[in-house]
């Protein structure tokens, strides 16, 4: 069984993010750079599924400029047996474009599940795995906290508002990680190495037939506004009477 | 041997998150328990911290000297201690093997070494031989297919954890300086050898050293390391010109740490109505920090770079290792100094990187030896 596993590159979740001086975008000049933590979630959970038997082969996914490839890299240090990395130049894309390149892939390999985080924490979108299963025709599974796959049925636990859900699912199928599903390992440094010798195929969106017709223009990006300093309040009386009366939450 | 941008960014990543998540919350816990909590060391094996220098074809990942620094310098962002427990199988403790070993003790103890399973020690210091290593006295008298080792050593990093042990002795008593001295390999168990007790020190809390005491310690000969006697002096000054640089990646990686603490702390603190950071005696001391910093990243970066082009470096190694250190103290001075009163308490932690980097002018050998090599090797050249 295949498993494909759609992974991006943002700023690292460490790094405090700035905005342009003239609020075009987020400054990424210098940035750290790093797998997206829903992304990281999900090559792991790949792992996982092959170290339990149940994959025989991982691959990896990834657009973006060459620099995406370092992700690639990490993800097969963590695991993944080859990657694809679909050269896009410095094109914003949207989810959309995203997906329909995606899409391609999943034509092409046929991998029985496709996993990828449920957001990228760079513009928490949250949508491209939804349009991926929409345009693959695939049932979906998003925000799973568990994922058991057994008898050619995936079953998996999602988190939802209140609580928890179970879905049974056939294959093939798309899930999106929630932050619960596991805790991604620490790779092995010798792991490192072997990551080299992995095989890299490049696409570009040519070669896959997709267009970057860029749905969505980002108009103005601003730094969310300074917190105020916060008052002390004598007891819980005082707290009530407070959020009733001065911050009219109650 | 990485050699590839890609790899050695995601090997550094990897080093800088466990460094980050596991390491820096423990350092507190570890400078009060003055143990590494036995979880952590496993988790270190695994990572593959052990293995970093020893070559590939032994399980290692067989690090330039440049990808070795980098490493360093990351692993240079928490407690020293932490890496105290690794660096002696990535250095002192293994390197003897590694450039003068056999193939037979190569293949033995590297693979061992890489993986954690045994500990390397390094013993050349004695109580009468410390910047003058090569009058030290402890013997080793061949007695048919073993030698007889007797003699202590001092301030032994790792003694209490290891199982093996790089010792430094004369094998020719008739030749006073570093042409008698053969090294040798003794495991720990061989009978008349005893490590005392973990001396009590000013700082690097959780990193031990001891006396390991040689009392008719009987070694088999198979056990000198590249079965040649009189080398060993030669195989000891070769490791160490290695371990200099690596203390002063070491440095620069501990510097890093406490400007950007320091930095930190004077961008929040508040005084006469506005950050500390905004005085510009704060920022003449942390601008001269910086430029210190660099200058010292940039020699160790040189001399890594020119011992893997196979220079001779001993004059870059002691440059590098003598600037680092002292500009490291230097850099601590005005760290705890930035933090104020806060910088004289334990809580905040600035006081015990004051503590840990104190060591670092010392050992491995002091400023002034560090000194009198890099003068003897300019007289040298000129005469
Ligand atoms: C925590 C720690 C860990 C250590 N780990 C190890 C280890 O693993 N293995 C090991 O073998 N050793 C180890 N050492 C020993 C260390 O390398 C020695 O302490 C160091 O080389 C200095 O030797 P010494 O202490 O005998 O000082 P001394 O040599 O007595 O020096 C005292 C002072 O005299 C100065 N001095 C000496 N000679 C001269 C000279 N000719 N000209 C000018 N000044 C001079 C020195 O610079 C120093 O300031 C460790 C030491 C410490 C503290
Ligand atoms: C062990 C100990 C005992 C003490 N005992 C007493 C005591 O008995 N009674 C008591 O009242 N206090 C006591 N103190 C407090 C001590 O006097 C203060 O810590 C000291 O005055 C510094 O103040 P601070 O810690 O708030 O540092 P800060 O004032 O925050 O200073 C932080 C750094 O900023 C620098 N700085 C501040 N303002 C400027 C400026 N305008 N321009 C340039 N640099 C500036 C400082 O020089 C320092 O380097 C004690 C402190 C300690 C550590």
């Amino acid at each position: 069984m295949k498993i494909l596993v759609a992974i991006k590159r943002v700023l690292d979740y460490s790094v405090k993010v700035r905005v342009k001086t003239d609020h075009s975008d987020v400054d990424l000049a210098n940035a750290k750079m790093s797998m997206n933590p829903f992304c990281e979630i999900a090559v792991e959970e790949a792992v996982r599924l092959k170290e339990a038997g149940v994959a025989s082969e991982i691959i990896v996914v990834s657009i973006g400029s060459k620099a995406v490839q370092e992700t690639i890299r990490s993800a097969m240090a963590m695991g993944a047996d080859r990657g694809i990395w679909i050269d896009s130049g410095e094109a914003a894309l949207s989810p959309l474009t995203i997906a329909q390149l995606l899409a391609k892939v999943v034509q092409a390999e046929q991998p029985s599940v496709v996993l990828l985080g449920k957001q990228a924490i760079d513009s928490d979108d949250n949508q491209t795995g939804q349009m991926l299963a929409a345009l693959c025709d695939y049932p979906q599974a998003t925000f799973a906290s568990k994922v058991t796959i057994a008898d050619s049925k995936a079953t998996v636990v999602r988190e939802v508002d209140g609580g928890l859900q179970t879905l049974q699912l056939a294959l093939p199928l798309v899930v999106t990680t929630d932050l619960r599903l596991n805790e991604p390992r620490y790779v092995k440094l010798p792991d490192i190495m072997k990551a080299k010798k992995k095989p890299l195929d490049t696409q570009t969106p040519e070669s896959l037939g997709v267009s970057l017709n860029n749905s969505v223009k980002m108009i103005k990006v601003e730094p969310p506004s300074e917190r105020k300093a916060g008052i002390m309040v004598p007891d819980v009386d005082a707290l009530i009477n407070s959020l009733k009366n001065q911050a009219k939450v109650l | 041997m990485i050699r590839d941008q890609e790899i050695l960014n995601i090997l550094l990543d990897t080093i800088e998150r466990f460094v980050r998540e596991r390491l820096i919350p423990l350092e507190q816990e570890v400078a009060e328990s003055d143990q590494i909590p036995e979880s952590i060391v496993t988790e270190m094996k695994a990572l593959g911290l052990f293995g970093l220098s020893i070559p590939e074809e032994y399980g290692g990942m067989g690090l330039s000297m440049e990808e070795e620094v980098l490493a360093t310098m990351v692993i240079g962002h928490t407690s020293p201690a932490f890496r105290s427990l690794f660096a002696t199988n990535n250095g002192i403790g293994s390197q003897g093997i590694v450039m003068d070993g056999t193939s037979e003790q190569k293949a033995h103890y590297l693979p061992q070494l890489a993986s954690g399973d045994l500990i390397g020690s390094f013993a050349l210091t004695e109580p009468d031989s410390g910047s003058d290593a090569a009058s030290l006295r402890t013997q080793a008298v061949r007695d048919g297919n073993h030698y007889i080792l007797n003699g202590t050593k001092r301030y032994i990093t790792n003694a209490p954890e290891a199982g093996i042990f790089t010792v430094m002795a004369r094998t020719d008593a008739d030749k006073k300086g570093a042409d008698g001295i053969s090294a040798f390999i003794v495991e720990r168990g061989t009978a008349g050898l005893t490590v005392g007790s973990i001396d009590k020190k000013m700082g690097q809390k959780g990193a031990h050293t001891a006396d390991v005491i040689f009392d008719n310690c009987r070694v088999p000969v198979s056990q000198l390391i590249g079965g040649r006697e009189g080398i060993g002096f030669k195989t000891a000054m070769k490791v160490l010109d290695k371990g200099r640089i690596n203390i002063a990646a070491l440095c620069v990686g501990v510097s890093e740490r406490m400007l950007d603490d320091a930095l930190h702390y004077a961008l929040e603190r508040k005084q006469f109505g506005k950050p500390i950071a905004d005085f510009q005696l704060i920022q003449a001391m942390l601008a001269d920090s910086k430029a210190e910093l660099y200058a010292a990243r940039s020699m160790v970066i040189d001399a890594a770079r020119r011992r893997d082009a196979g220079q001779d470096v001993g004059t870059e190694a002691a440059c590098a290792k003598l600037f680092a250190s002292e500009a490291c103290g230097r850099i601590a001075d005005r760290a705890v100094q930035i933090f104020g009163g806060a910088g004289y308490l334990a809580e905040y932690g600035i006081e015990r990187f004051y503590r840990d980097v104190r060591l670092f002018r010392i050992f491995e050998g002091t400023s002034q030896i560090q000194q009198l090599v890099i003068a003897r090797n300019m007289i040298r050249a000129a005469s």
